[in-house]
């Protein structure tokens, strides 16, 4: 019922992909088509205008009327538009050599800025950072609590100040800047600063996270916003980097059909970088925010780069080396399979990473991938004798049939994954012959996988 | 209007002004500086018209469908003055937004044709449910009902202790169990303690979960038809929750909660910011669900009944 912004753009782009060129007329349409399909995805209505007119312009402008292929070449000059739209360039947290490195995080209420703090707390940990958190929500009730589970999850420590009754003291300046003290005497490196959610308009509250910008001095402020905020989402902003000067933003809950026409917005109207992009509950979903990876997500060319970053954060060089002489050697057995599920497993949801596939995501969008998907196989192979997953050929009829009992499933199922790791195998054959070395092997298996 | 009757409805009425005040300012305001000092309705003003509603949220294709009525009333009637068009505005917008009906009623005082009367509220994370909960067992609990909370967030981190605080604020019991639990069991363990304990409301609590996560969004049926064998017909309502802020993809909130666990009415939260809802009035039309209330702050008396008339009314106003 609902076309996402790719798809809408899509449509819109066909009126003028089928037609050998580009004049006033289908443009004029094109452009209504494109307008609409930003406005649902909820791009600001003012920057919708202006983006629209612009491509519009450099479209009549530009060689494009005569060119060769002047669809593509249209789809080329909405990418780019879109890229400087969304910054052009990554951006990195600031880093400052006064110890410790203070991050602020502010946003309304419910906007995920407890979770980005596990998140981000996460990330930075595993970039050998060692995190304290500090937390200055002292009004929502059990918002200390959440910080404290997600802390203890991630492994760093809390700073709080427990008042007379027991409760969080409603103090947040105090809490921002014992904290900080707290990480100069305990040798933290990065302080980060939890803060209540608040409305723009409140003024009282915006006076306080103002107190508490002046009382540490961060190095950084972040601002949380949900993706899938509307029209809105530009006044908040707009109000946050008024009173905070803002160093970034953070775009969260953008999995699914997010569209997330508020990044568009934002970062043109404010002028600060997104840094980066939230997409699940789990600790480990944060990414980096990349302009062109966005923009090419949003017109539907996939996000094949941070697939293969995502890939090569589970899959270091030796144990791709290792992989790829088994593989050659053909003594790829079960065992293996299971090492590399696992591995994937790891890499985040099923469909996320499918999205990022260029021409699969749509394909994807609307079908159910469940996380569970390799539950069976895994049941299958873990329900095997270390013999037989080694040597798959010694599995009989009879041990077929203590395998399926052992998983809860049926001796088909066990047939199916025999063959399918058989075919599996023979494909891998032909990809080594082909692809020789590299890390085309690796992938190979990888995308052969995914694809079951 | 009988709105300003009582001191309780006096002072709702205030706080709904308060709260709407930006709302009024940035889309109402914008569609009576559009038709000022005009006496028929051009393509500028449409033009103007659109903006103002798509800025509100309201969305493309409701706005579209708004300004073709308005396109057509003028055109049979030939001549729209200001005053006019903001009357037919008003009605167009009255007219697409559902009223509730005495299954289900909103008002807080009103006999409940359940008892326990169960009601299940669900949405995306992040978008006030357990504020809401709080708010409406506050609003019970003073109507005089017995209130029982369900602790069905089982999990996100703290969410219980966060439900536990608000029902030693509102006065009023809980069922909970541990961080991880099954949520359909808690819903089960509350029904079942709302019979022994004669309560009359029961609020059942869940985690925020994205619409487009099937597993969880098929969890959360499960939950929904654990209560029926405990109450049969429970849950008698099923509250979605949405953040005025949202933009387009409430639509889609909507539509999942709804194909998932058949929601029956809305609650608008967070509407004392720069508060625009729209979303609402497409939601409300396409869906036939009505607004049951709006919140508009985060104290506990922070939460309205919504009344279509008297949103209107405080809009023009």
């Amino acid at each position: 019922m609902f076309e996402s912004l790719s798809d809408k753009l899509d449509a819109a782009l066909k009126n003028v992909k089928g037609e050998g060129r580009i004049n006033e007329l289908n443009i004029a349409e094109t452009m209504r088509e494109v307008r609409r399909a930003l406005l649902d995805a909820d791009v600001n209505y003012q920057v919708a205008r202006d983006f629209t007119n612009k491509v519009k312009e450099r479209a009549l402008e530009d060689k494009v009327l005569t060119a060769v292929a002047p669809g593509q070449q249209f789809v080329k000059l909405i990418y780019d538009e879109l890229v400087f739209l969304l910054g052009d360039v990554h951006v990195e947290l600031n880093k400052s050599k006064r110890l410790p490195n203070v991050i602020l995080i502010a946003g309304l209420q419910g906007s995920g800025k407890t979770t980005f703090t596990g998140k981000l707390a996460t990330l930075l940990k595993g970039k050998g950072r060692n995190p304290l958190l500090a937390a200055a929500d002292v009004y929502r009730p059990a918002a200390v609590d959440q910080l404290k589970t997600l802390a203890d999850q991630v492994g760093v420590p809390v700073y709080t100040i427990t008042g007379d009754d027991g409760t969080p003291a409603k103090d947040a300046v105090r809490v921002a800047r014992e904290a900080v003290a707290e990480a100069r005497k305990t040798g933290r490196d990065t302080v980060i600063i939890d803060t209540a959610g608040r409305l723009h308009v409140d003024e009282a509250m915006m006076a306080e996270v103002v107190a508490i910008k002046e009382a540490v001095e961060p190095d950084e402020i972040l601002f949380v916003v949900d993706a899938m905020t509307g029209q809105d989402a530009v006044n908040t902003a707009k109000a946050f980097n008024d009173q905070l000067d803002i160093d970034g933003v953070v775009l969260t809950k953008l999995d699914g059909d997010t569209r997330g026409g508020a990044a568009l917005s934002i970062r043109s109207v404010v002028e600060k970088p997104i840094k980066f992009a939230s997409t699940g509950e789990k600790l480990d979903a944060l990414t980096e925010f990349f302009p062109d990876r966005m923009a090419q997500r949003i017109l539907g060319m996939g996000d094949i780069v941070s697939f293969v970053e995502k890939a090569q954060e589970q899959f270091d060089e030796e144990e791709a080396l290792k992989l790829q002489s088994k593989l050659q050697k053909q003594t790829f057995d079960l065992e293996d399979f299971y090492t590399q599920l696992q591995r994937i497993k790891k890499m985040g949801s099923m469909k996320d990473l499918l999205g990022m596939i260029p021409g699969v995501g749509k394909a994807v969008k609307d079908l159910d991938v469940r996380d569970d998907a390799f539950k069976h196989i895994e049941a299958i192979i873990q329900s095997m004798t270390p013999e037989e997953r080694q040597n798959p050929k010694i599995i009989n009829g009879s041990r077929r049939q203590r395998i399926a009992r052992g998983a809860g499933l049926k001796v088909q199922d066990v047939n199916q994954l025999l063959k399918q790791f058989r075919e599996m195998k023979k494909m891998m054959k032909t990809m080594t012959k082909l692809s020789g070395k590299g890390r085309n092997v690796d992938l190979g298996g990888l995308m052969g996988l995914g694809g079951r | 209007m009988a709105l300003f009757g009582f001191g309780r409805k006096e002072k709702e009425q205030e706080r709904l002004q308060e709260g709407l005040e930006k709302t009024r300012s940035s889309f109402f305001g914008k569609i009576s500086r559009a038709v000022a000092g005009k006496d028929t309705v051009d393509d500028a003003v449409l033009d103007d018209l659109e903006e103002a509603l798509v800025t509100s949220d309201v969305g493309v294709k409701t706005t579209v469908e708004i300004i073709r009525h308005i396109e057509e009333r003028v055109a049979q009637d030939k001549y729209v003055s200001t005053s006019e068009l903001n009357g037919l505005i008003r009605e167009e917008i009255a007219d697409l937004l559902l009223g509730t009906t005495d299954e289900r009623p909103a008002d807080f005082d009103a006999p409940l044709p359940n008892k326990p009367h169960v009601i299940m509220v669900v949405g995306v994370n992040g978008v006030g449910k357990t504020t809401s909960i709080g708010k409406i067992a506050h609003r019970y609990k003073e109507a005089g009902k017995k209130v029982l909370l369900g602790a069905g967030d089982t999990f996100r981190a703290a969410a219980t202790e966060q439900l536990e605080i608000w029902s030693q604020r509102a006065g009023v019991e809980i069922i909970k169990q541990y961080q991880g639990a099954d949520p359909a069991a808690v819903a089960f363990d509350t029904l079942a303690a709302a019979k022994t304990r004669d309560a009359d409301v029961v609020l059942i609590d869940t985690a925020g979960r994205l619409h487009n996560q099937i597993g969880l969004m098929e969890e959360l049926a499960k939950v929904k038809r654990v209560m029926d064998r405990q109450v049969p017909g429970a849950p008698h309502e099923v509250l979605l929750v949405l953040d005025a802020s949202t933009g387009q993809n409430a639509i889609r909130q909507a539509e999942a909660f709804t194909e998932h666990v058949d929601v029956t009415g809305l609650v608008l939260t967070k509407l004392d910011g720069t508060a625009k809802g729209g979303i609402v009035i497409g939601i409300s039309n396409e869906f036939r669900i009505p607004v049951k209330y709006i919140g508009v702050g985060e104290g506990m008396a922070d939460l309205q009944v919504f009344d279509r008339a008297a949103f209107v009314h405080a809009l023009f106003d």
